[in-house]
């Protein structure tokens, strides 16, 4: 069993596999339409200039989210 | 028989939808909005076999839920019209979450034919899609494409049209199981619906009920309408909720969302197939992402794209700007010389010449400045801006997406608004859509720059280019501060949720490019014909109308005759002087002439009011004038000041007239910056505003701009009189 944190702590070129997503309404619509559902592997492929927000590697597409909205999902970190 | 045949395309932003509709209909497309919203609905028409095609391309989406105008724009569409087929084009490189749609729309059960498109990508990245197979997993029709080459284009309609014939019309809900802990609820809900014959007429029994579940409005809002049932279904979905928040800690819609991934991934598992290191298209994407929204030289590369593209527009769009200009101003003279002097001529050349000319103007403008924004958007560097502008957007309520639109308005200054307001399409967020269109004409536009040039050099020798400058950072500050007290004000509410794709880069096709372009231009110039002629028309009217009575123009004249006749007997060099007490009188005539008319008077009876803020009836009428548009601030106080209409490029006489007149000083100078740098936006953006929005929207920009203008205005030159008297 891995670490689990929230997706906001990750660092970038971190990896890790989403646990939960407890957002809801729009954005937890938003979230999960583009793909982030638990057990999807995702990588922070870095942030904004101004640290927010953070850019996503999904296995095969890119997307970005606000920390405030990264702030909802929980990911488990491969074991070390 | 020719027969007609609705089809629908449907898919996700950037999946390659519109150059798909592109590549299948041509040129033979209308664009308009679907009935009462701001959501654009472009229909094209092929003929394919005999058979006439009419294919609408549906709105980008991710889903089908009611949050968004777009999603429900499309479901309705669906439901509704039902179109004979549904083509879904799916990017095959990431088809999972493409396909996230995809069986939405099979639980809808319409005829669905799946486009995998990018499929020379997925070939190049070394995966491999089982097509056929997918086909007989999902039940439907399969074609490979590849939209920007127009490969497989052809093989699509052949089978959507086959399709459509097979299934007649007919729908197929497709059932997939969500699981112990809501199938039975959604049995249950499903017969409900079923005996009670709700809305069944429209929807699938199975699909109304897991809208329920998935707490969705549009469905709950008309269950509410017909009592009983809409009162039992929402017992069985408050239970269930609950019994899912006790034992699962999450929602119903949540558990859905992992179902439907959870199937798609059962389908997929079985025909994709990775040979090597897959991640070669995003790979390179990434790269260039690593400079591109690099912490330093990111920012800084932004501001050369947005500064150069600025640079391109003005520059280049000043060439063919000129071209139209110089035809109208042939095309007016044409007129002048065929018409007899009077009323129509001056109609004709002043007002619809005159008001139409200028406005279409802006056409090159609008096309140059269309071709840059298309560009930025369908390279994948627009989802980047906003990513690294958003931060700083937010603050003020607005989206990273609301940086293209200011900066086209005149945030460097010399922008246009019309543009600007246009180009705010880009932003998929309601409420920050409104708040930027709403403060976009705050911005310094090429037309109000002659003013503050003028205006600076008189009052401000020697520093005119500073005036300018901080005149920039006071609209900016004042655009973002608006926009937050809006935001938390009339258009409160929660910020639209970010989450967004960054595709991968692509180089736009030319014939993408071109067609959005050109139906930009002609949205446009087709209001130029319509409500802009007619406004143009108005303005004439009240800056004519009423004409100066009989014997005053009789004077004028009687004078000028007699001038005109000393000036004929004299010898060349003695002729300047006459010549000039002509123009003069010319000059005057004009000045009482506007005076007395509609516009003068309003400039008259306002000054009680306008005094406050230091304005007296001249700079009333230059800026009821400047409501048609800015350029004719400038030319209006030369008429007034009796120096002819004054060019806004060459404002020197009015300048030095400005500086002698007793009545002018500094304080006046500011106050009327501050003003005019606010003030109402000129009609032709009150009229894209409304388009982009709605009237109500757009009126509400007119006034509240002009009251928070004077306010300020009034403010300073009070504030000021009393510390400098």
């Amino acid at each position: 069993m891995g670490r689990q944190m929230c997706l906001r702590q990750m660092g970038v070129n971190q990896k890790g596999i989403i646990k939960s997503v407890k957002a809801e309404g729009e954005l937890g619509r938003r979230i999960r339409d583009m793909g982030l559902v638990p057990n999807t592997e995702v990588m922070v492929l870095g942030r904004a200039p101004l640290k927010d927000p953070v850019a996503l590697r999904l296995r095969d597409f890119t997307l970005s989210l606000r920390n405030n909205e990264a702030d909802f999902i929980m990911v488990e970190l491969p074991g070390e | 028989m020719t027969q007609m045949l609705n089809i629908a395309l449907a898919g996700n932003p950037n999946a390659g939808k519109t150059t798909m509709f592109n590549a299948l209909t041509g040129a033979r497309q209308s664009v308009g909005n679907y009935p009462g919203v701001t959501v654009e609905k472009r229909v094209g028409f092929v003929t394919h076999n005999g058979l006439k095609l009419n294919v609408v391309d549906l709105p980008g989406t991710y889903s089908l839920t009611a949050y968004s105008q777009e999603e429900l724009v499309a479901r309705d569409y669906l439901v509704k019209e039902r179109p004979q087929v549904v083509i879904d084009i799916v990017d095959a490189n990431s088809l999972d979450r493409n396909l996230y749609l995809g069986v939405q729309f099979m639980e809808l059960g319409i005829p669905l034919v799946l486009a995998l498109n990018m499929m020379d990508e997925v070939r190049k990245s070394g995966k491999g899609i089982d097509t056929r197979k997918l086909s007989r997993l999902l039940d439907m029709p399969v074609v490979e494409t590849v939209a920007r080459a127009g490969v497989g284009k052809t093989r699509l309609l052949e089978e959507a049209v086959a399709y459509a014939e097979a299934r007649g019309g007919s729908w197929k809900p497709l059932t997939i199981s969500y699981g112990p802990d809501l199938d039975p609820a959604l049995l249950d809900m499903a017969a409900l619906i079923e005996q009670e014959k709700f809305l069944t007429d429209l929807y699938p029994a199975r699909w109304l009920a897991l809208k329920f579940l998935e707490g969705d409005i549009q469905i709950r809002n008309l269950a509410e309408t017909v009592g009983g049932v809409g009162r039992k279904l929402s017992e069985i979905v408050q239970k269930t909720e609950k019994h899912c928040r006790a034992t699962l800690d999450t929602t119903p819609e949540a558990i859905i969302a992992d179902y439907r991934y959870g199937f798609i991934a059962s389908v997929t598992k079985q025909v994709v197939t990775t040979e090597t290191d897959q991640q070669d298209r995003i790979a390179v994407s990434d790269k260039i992402d690593r400079v591109l929204t690099h912490r330093i030289l990111g920012p800084s590369l932004m501001l050369g794209v947005l500064y150069g593209m600025f640079l391109v527009t003005f520059t280049i769009g000043d060439i063919p700007m000129g071209w139209v200009e110089s035809f109208f101003a042939w095309l007016g003279g044409a007129a002048a010389e065929l018409l007899p002097e009077g009323l129509l001529r001056s109609m004709v050349v002043d007002g619809i010449i005159g008001g139409v000319g200028g406005v279409l103007g802006f056409v090159p403008l609008i096309m140059i400045m269309f071709l840059g924004i298309s560009f930025l958007e369908d390279s994948g560097y627009m989802a980047r801006m906003a990513y690294m502008m958003d931060r700083v957007l937010r603050i003020f309520g607005l989206h990273g997406c609301s940086v293209m639109p200011f900066i086209v308005s005149g945030g460097i200054p010399g922008g246009c608004a019309v543009p600007g307001v246009m180009g705010t399409r880009t932003l998929r967020s309601p409420k920050e859509k409104l708040a930027t269109l709403l403060t976009l004409p705050f911005m310094p536009c090429g037309a109000k720059v002659p003013v503050f040039l003028l205006l600076g050099a008189a009052f401000f020798e020697g520093a005119a280019a500073q005036v300018l400058f901080w005149i920039t950072i006071g609209s900016w500050i004042t655009a973002l501060l608006v926009s937050w007290v809006l935001r938390n004000t009339v258009i409160r509410g929660e910020a639209t949720p970010f989450v967004m794709e960054l595709p991968p880069y692509r180089l736009p096709t030319l014939k993408g490019v071109c067609i959005h372009t050109w139906e930009r231009a002609w949205q446009y110039i087709k209001k130029a014909g319509t409500i802009i002629l007619a406004i143009s028309i108005l303005i004439w009217a009240a800056m004519t109308f009423p004409t100066l009575p009989q014997e005053k123009t009789d004077a004028i004249r009687e004078q000028r005759e007699a001038v005109q006749i000393r000036l004929n007997s004299v010898e060349e060099p003695d002729q300047a002087p006459l010549q000039a007490e002509i123009t003069r009188l010319e000059n005057r005539a004009a000045e009482a002439a506007l005076k007395n008319s509609f516009a003068g008077r309003i400039g008259a009876g306002l000054e009680s009011i306008t005094r406050w803020a230091g304005f007296d009836w001249r700079v009333n009428v230059a800026l009821v004038g400047g409501f048609a548009a800015k350029e004719v601030i400038v030319s209006t106080l030369g008429t007034v000041y009796s120096l002819g209409a004054v060019d806004a490029e060459d404002t020197e006489g009015l300048s030095k007239r400005l500086q002698k007149d007793p009545h002018w000083n500094r304080l006046r100078a500011v106050s009327l910056i501050i003003f005019v740098m606010l003030y109402a936006p000129c009609f032709v953006t009150v009229v894209a505003m409304s388009r982009e929005s709605t009237w109500k929207w757009a009126l509400f920009s007119v006034a509240y701009t002009t009251i928070l203008a004077f306010s300020l205005s009034v403010a300073v030159y009070q504030v000021g009189q009393m510390l400098w008297s």
